[in-house]
């Protein structure tokens, strides 16, 4: 029962950092916050026993990805209109 | 018939996490429809792509089972195999307390295309910036139907009052506008 | 008429919605996904095939292959896509305003990723190496490799890391990763088996045809990851530079 509640919690949080991500105007937020959101749906696959994917998406996902957007991002303007 | 009570129960209670999964698929989709900067649009693509690969890892799940690494009595160089002179395969009980591995390898390869995809995305995306000064949609079809405008200009041909002028123009900064930085 | 797209997207959403209602519960053993032959196959099998205790590393290099190898190839070809979009578009030499810093390498920093550098790169060669028993694999390990490079570009700037692993050698690297996997591959056809199939590998090696499988399946982990390293350290130094490969974050 505590699981079911750890995974909807986490599942939540999930959903909050996807809204956050594309609603904040500048660039660099939104791409940390790109990081939160795949370090938590890592978390989120270590639970659910998929170990190796886990693994991947954190080395990936929360490692080359995130900084691959930053420093794009430092080539672009930093300021979105929306 | 269906009965309101019945459905509440189905989705909420017991497929809450499926709920949330679309829910997720639907932020991600919308963000790349309708938002104005190509960042965010990128942003929303990993969205929907990581949205996918958790429904997909989701459904590999099987209760009160552990992950898809044999445990030491099944292990192929374990006592059971020296025991039986080599590894002996796992019986029907033993089977059903494992992970299923097979969701897990499609996602891995998901998930490496995924970032092989985005980081031509944000080539892309910056090459539009160098050419066009620009990242947001809007803008971006502004300058492109003032350029189309102009070539258009460019292909009509001259009315013959004018035919002692010389009629072809020399072609303009458009062909060397990816060498040139706007600003 | 961008508020127009909503109208689409909850329309899909409820249709996904109704599906759901048909899908198994979450955990259920009896689901499908989770009875289906193909998977009790891999848990009950992948010990006597191949001896080799992680079954995601022995699916996704020994029974799913081919997947893996185009799936390098992707990567490969994602990489030298990047290159030959960023080459030469910006003037060598040219600087934006306000990019323009007057900082050196900090000297906490520097020392700190100095002593921590080699550590990662132990660690992501144990990642590769141990595949076969824990979580890990070539992927992993090689992400973990470029990250190092990546981690030393950052401290100190990008000249640096280049001057250990330059573009024309991580091209080399990439390359050779996937002709190690491929190699392997024909080494199997050539023997008198498929292509990848691995048992025939203990022809030439003194192993059991199960530890042919085994070994092969490492050099083949090997080959991926040199692809994945080359390609994940190539994309950050041209994505961070705009291709000229100087200066950069």
């Amino acid at each position: 029962m505590g699981l079911e509640i750890f995974n909807t919690l986490i599942l939540l949080l999930l959903v909050a950092a996807a809204l956050v991500s594309l609603r904040v105007r500048d660039l660099l937020t939104a791409a940390v916050v790109f990081g939160i959101y795949s370090f938590l749906m890592c978390l989120l696959w270590a639970e659910m026993g998929g170990v190796d994917v886990a693994f991947t998406e954190a080395a990936v996902g929360a490692g080359i990805s995130t900084v691959v957007l930053v420093a794009t991002i430092f080539n672009l303007k930093r300021n979105s209109s929306d | 018939m269906f009965e309101l009570g019945d459905i509440l129960n189905d989705l909420f209670l017991e497929r809450l996490n499926y709920l949330i999964y679309v829910v997720l698929l639907m932020i991600g989709l919308h963000a790349m429809i309708a938002k104005n900067n190509l960042i965010k649009k990128l942003i929303g693509m990993s969205i929907f792509q990581t949205a996918i690969i958790l429904f997909y890892v989701s459904i590999g799940v099987k209760a009160d089972a552990t992950i898809p690494i044999y445990l030491p009595e099944h292990d192929p160089h374990g006592e059971r195999a020296e025991e039986a002179g080599g590894p002996v395969a796992l019986s029907v009980t033993e089977v059903a307390g494992y992970a299923n591995p097979l969701p897990h390898v499609l996602m891995l390869t998901a998930i490496v295309v995924g970032v092989a995809t985005l980081g031509l995305a944000l080539a892309l995306t910056q090459r539009i910036y160098q050419g066009y000064g620009t990242i947001e949609e809007d803008q971006l079809l502004v300058k492109l139907e003032r350029e189309d405008g102009r070539t258009r200009k460019d292909e009509q041909p001259v009315p013959d009052a004018t035919k002692s002028k010389s009629t072809k123009k020399t072609p303009t900064k458009r062909a060397s506008k990816p060498a040139s930085k706007k600003k | 008429m961008k508020s127009l797209s909503l109208i689409p997207v909850l329309l899909v959403g409820f249709l996904l919605v109704f599906a759901a209602q048909d899908f198994p519960e979450w955990g259920n053993p009896q689901s499908p996904a989770s009875k289906s032959p193909v998977s009790s196959h891999f848990i009950a099998e992948t010990g006597v095939d191949t001896e080799v205790p992680n079954m995601v590393t022995a699916v996704l290099a020994d029974y799913r292959g081919f997947d893996t190898m185009f799936e390098t190839v992707v990567v490969f070809i994602a990489g030298m896509a990047v290159l030959a979009i960023l080459k030469n578009s910006v003037k060598k030499g040219s600087v934006r305003f306000d990019h323009i810093v007057d900082v050196e390498p900090d000297l906490i920093v520097t020392n700190t990723v100095r002593l921590i550098v080699p550590v990662i790169q132990i660690f992501a060669f144990y990642v590769l190496a141990h595949g076969h028993v824990s979580p890990g694999g070539g992927f992993q390990g090689g992400v973990l490799m470029g990250a190092s490079f990546i981690l030393v570009a950052l401290s100190w700037d990008l000249e640096t890391a280049l001057a250990r692993f330059p573009m024309n050698r991580c091209i080399i690297v990439a390359a050779a990763g996937i002709i190690l996997y491929g190699g392997i591959g024909l080494l199997s056809m050539f023997l008198g088996g498929e292509f990848l199939d691995y048992a025939e590998l203990a022809k030439v090696l003194p192993v059991s045809r199960e530890m042919a499988r085994y070994h092969a399946m490492l050099g083949v982990e090997i080959g991926v990851g040199l692809t994945v390293t080359a390609i994940m350290f190539a994309l950050y130094a041209n994505l961070s530079s705009e291709g000229k490969l100087e200066g950069g974050l």
